[in-house]
């Protein structure tokens, strides 16, 4: 390999890593608005309206006052602990989004064809389990070197309720693994290729094998307790434990931690998608008959761009410029993906990112559905019902796989 | 890529856990570098399986992982034990049979 | 200068590194913590010399599970500093010289038997041979290791286990 391509390789890749994280972060950002406008409106209120048009630059305020708050330590507090535990947990858990396939094609950056995604490693699924592994030491951590009772019980509990319910996550997956074969993401993609009966796409979740129905299930679970979120935040919920383990930080180390749980919630419902929802497949079949799905990705965009401006025209305010502006430009993006050259290259993303969106929903909806669970009733949970019921599906699934064999 | 860097780098790491398990007086860090030492071994066992192009090395250095996560677990209760009944964790404090 | 070669003596320094300060700090958490970097700094290695299965392993289990026992414990049993104590002069003059001396004669008479032997190609799905391996050749050991880690398991609850009464009026002391 001469050297000039060997260049262009490592600049497209980097190329790739920005915009990457200038998308993850920005997707951590408005997550954190989702999440509060469908809180607000499962609990019966608005969320916030007053920040920008609909709340869309409460993220930007929220940013701001992390900055600009004051940045405290605790006395006796551990300082290069402290300061490395908030940097573990985002680093790890942004890190992980590097190993996830958004999209079949390849893209031409600097005239070099790179597939969309960072790193396509032969064990990609065993790499995004391994940072979330060590995850569990920022945590861990971030309790020990706080010097506060409140930290280092929440911090315990944390890593502890962590640990465990890593164990259920990944022995959900190994339905998975005995159905394709390989650690390899954008493989296991592929493997889930295909309609069954013609109409019925076969993802692992309806897999013709065995569906995966009892390793989403878990999954979905183990997923929830390893990122800490409700129902299983006992060890950081206000009313229990003050903040738990973040409770001694503040401005900018507590929004690392913030985010690195949003990230988080991210990579595991990209990863549920791509393991169990096959990914980016499109989940009707390419047949001629069906080319009019094809057109729905810039039919979506269109008509939230129509939705958009209809909306801005309510409004008094400034919001009367930019919500039709941005409606504008959706329909521009809209017409852009009809193009006969983009409209292939749209379709895995889209798809994707549907089915990202989806999870991450379910996810929000759990959390301000269901009350929060007791230590000792999560570890029993975790250990005495998440972890059989997961080994049943290993067993059931390699029964399955040996008798269609 | 000479395979020979690659032991005398699992050599060097071997060295370092027998000096902090000569020298330290924490269980807890002679523990520690009891495990530097396996994974200065599974080094070892790596850099061999890949010059002799067998995957034995690969399957010794599963079992090696194994096996000291078996001696961990027994080892730290051990150690909780000790440090329950001694209330010290050091190495010198710990040399009589009876208290 | 191969890219090879510089990361792997980028990933050397941070392993020997890593393994010094192990050696070096007063508190155990310090040191916990620097043998988590050497395993990770290891696992780098390891995809280096192309097993990424062990290296992934390697994280996973290693530096994922068996060291957050280990942070646990330390904290659990809230192990401060170590006490100052100054070496005895045999142990500063001759010892510390000494280990030194064997760090270095170790690594050069394992470099100096070896330094003809090259790495050989690897096949491609080398994690489906390890499997084959570890399912038919191995299959013996690989059972034996799961009654060990029964056995682990019950070892440490029992020892660890308080017993009633005693403990508690032994701690007040």
């Amino acid at each position: 390999m001469n050297d000039s391509l060997a260049y262009s390789i490592l600049l497209a890749s980097l190329i790739k890593v920005l915009v990457l994280l200038f998308l993850v972060l920005t997707a951590v950002a408005y997550l954190v608005w989702f999440e509060r406008k469908v809180a607000a409106r499962i609990q019966g209120r608005w969320g916030p309206y007053r920040v920008g048009p609909h709340g869309l630059l409460q993220p930007l305020a929220d940013g701001a006052k992390f900055l600009l708050k004051e940045d405290t330590t605790p006395a006796g507090a551990d300082r290069l602990l402290y300061f490395t535990a908030p940097v573990i947990t985002l680093t790890l858990a942004i890190s992980a989004i590097a190993m996830i396939p958004f999209g079949p094609a390849s893209v031409h950056i600097l005239g070099v064809a790179t597939p969309l995604v960072i790193a396509n490693i032969n064990v990609g699924l065993l790499a995004i389990f391994a940072m979330t592994s060590i995850g569990v030491y920022g945590v861990a951590l971030a309790g020990w070197s706080s010097n506060s009772k409140y930290s280092l019980l929440g911090g315990l509990r944390s890593s502890a309720q962590m640990i465990s319910y890593e164990l259920s996550l990944t022995l959900s997956v190994v339905g998975i693994l005995l159905l394709a074969g390989t650690f390899n993401l954008s493989e296991l993609i592929l493997r889930q290729d295909g309609f069954t009966w013609g109409y019925l796409p076969k993802w692992n979740l309806l897999s013709p094998t065995f569906p995966q129905v009892l390793g989403l299930f878990c999954y979905f679970i183990a997923a929830i307790a390893e990122t800490n979120r409700a129902p299983f935040d006992l060890a950081e919920a206000e009313s229990e434990i003050v903040a738990g383990y973040h409770t001694e930080y503040s401005s900018f180390k507590f929004a690392m931690f913030f985010m690195g749980e949003y990230a988080s919630m991210i990579t595991v419902a990209c990863l549920a998608s791509i393991l169990f929802l096959g990914g980016w497949l499109s989940p009707f079949p390419q047949t001629p008959g069906m080319d009019w799905t094809r057109y729905i990705p810039a039919a979506v965009f269109a008509a939230s761009g129509v939705a958009l401006i209809l909306d801005g025209l309510h409004h008094r305010s400034f919001a009367r410029i930019t919500l039709p502006l941005l409606g504008l430009i959706l329909g521009a993006l809209s017409f852009l993906c009809l193009q006969p050259g983009i409209i292939d290259y749209v379709q895995g993303p889209f798809w994707f990112l549907t089915k990202v969106l989806l999870v991450l929903f379910v996810y929000v909806w759990v959390r301000w559905t269901l009350p929060r669970f007791r230590y000792d009733q999560l570890m029993r949970f975790g250990w005495k019902v998440l972890f059989p019921v997961a080994l049943l599906n290993v067993v059931l699934t390699s029964l399955a796989v040996v008798i269609r064999r | 890529m000479p395979i020979s860097y690659y032991l005398a780098l699992s050599a060097v790491l071997f060295g370092l856990g027998v000096i902090g398990f000569v020298f330290k007086r924490n269980i807890i860090t002679i523990f520690m570098s009891i495990e530097l030492m396996l994974n200065a071994v599974n080094l070892a066992f790596i850099a061999f399986a890949r010059a002799l192009g067998q995957l034995q090395g690969q399957v010794f250095v599963f079992f090696v992982i194994v096996v000291a996560a078996a001696e961990a677990a027994v080892g730290l209760a051990i150690v909780i034990v000790i440090a329950r009944n001694r209330q010290s964790l050091n190495v010198e404090r710990i040399n009589l049979l009876k208290l | 200068m191969t890219p090879q070669l510089v990361i792997f003596l980028i990933l050397a320094a941070i392993t020997v590194a890593g393994a010094v300060s192990v050696i070096l700090q007063r508190e155990p958490i310090h040191s916990a913590i620097s043998l988590i970097t050497v395993m990770i700094a290891l696992a780098g290695l390891f995809l280096l010399l192309e097993s990424e299965f062990i290296a992934a392993v390697q994280i996973i289990v290693y530096a994922g599970a068996i060291m957050v026992l280990f942070v646990f414990v330390i904290m659990l049993l809230n192990a401060g500093a170590e006490e100052r104590t100054n070496m005895s002069s045999m142990a500063r003059y001759v010892g510390v010289p000494l280990a030194i001396f064997l760090l270095i004669e170790l690594a050069y008479q394992v470099g100096a038997a070896t330094s003809s032997m090259t790495a050989q190609p690897v096949a491609e799905g080398a994690t489906r041979a390890l499997s084959m391996l570890l399912f038919q050749d191995f299959v013996f050991p690989f059972e034996l290791t799961s009654i060990l880690i029964l056995i682990a398991i019950l070892g440490a609850l029992v020892l660890a286990q308080r017993s009633e009464g005693a403990p508690a009026q032994r701690a007040q002391q």
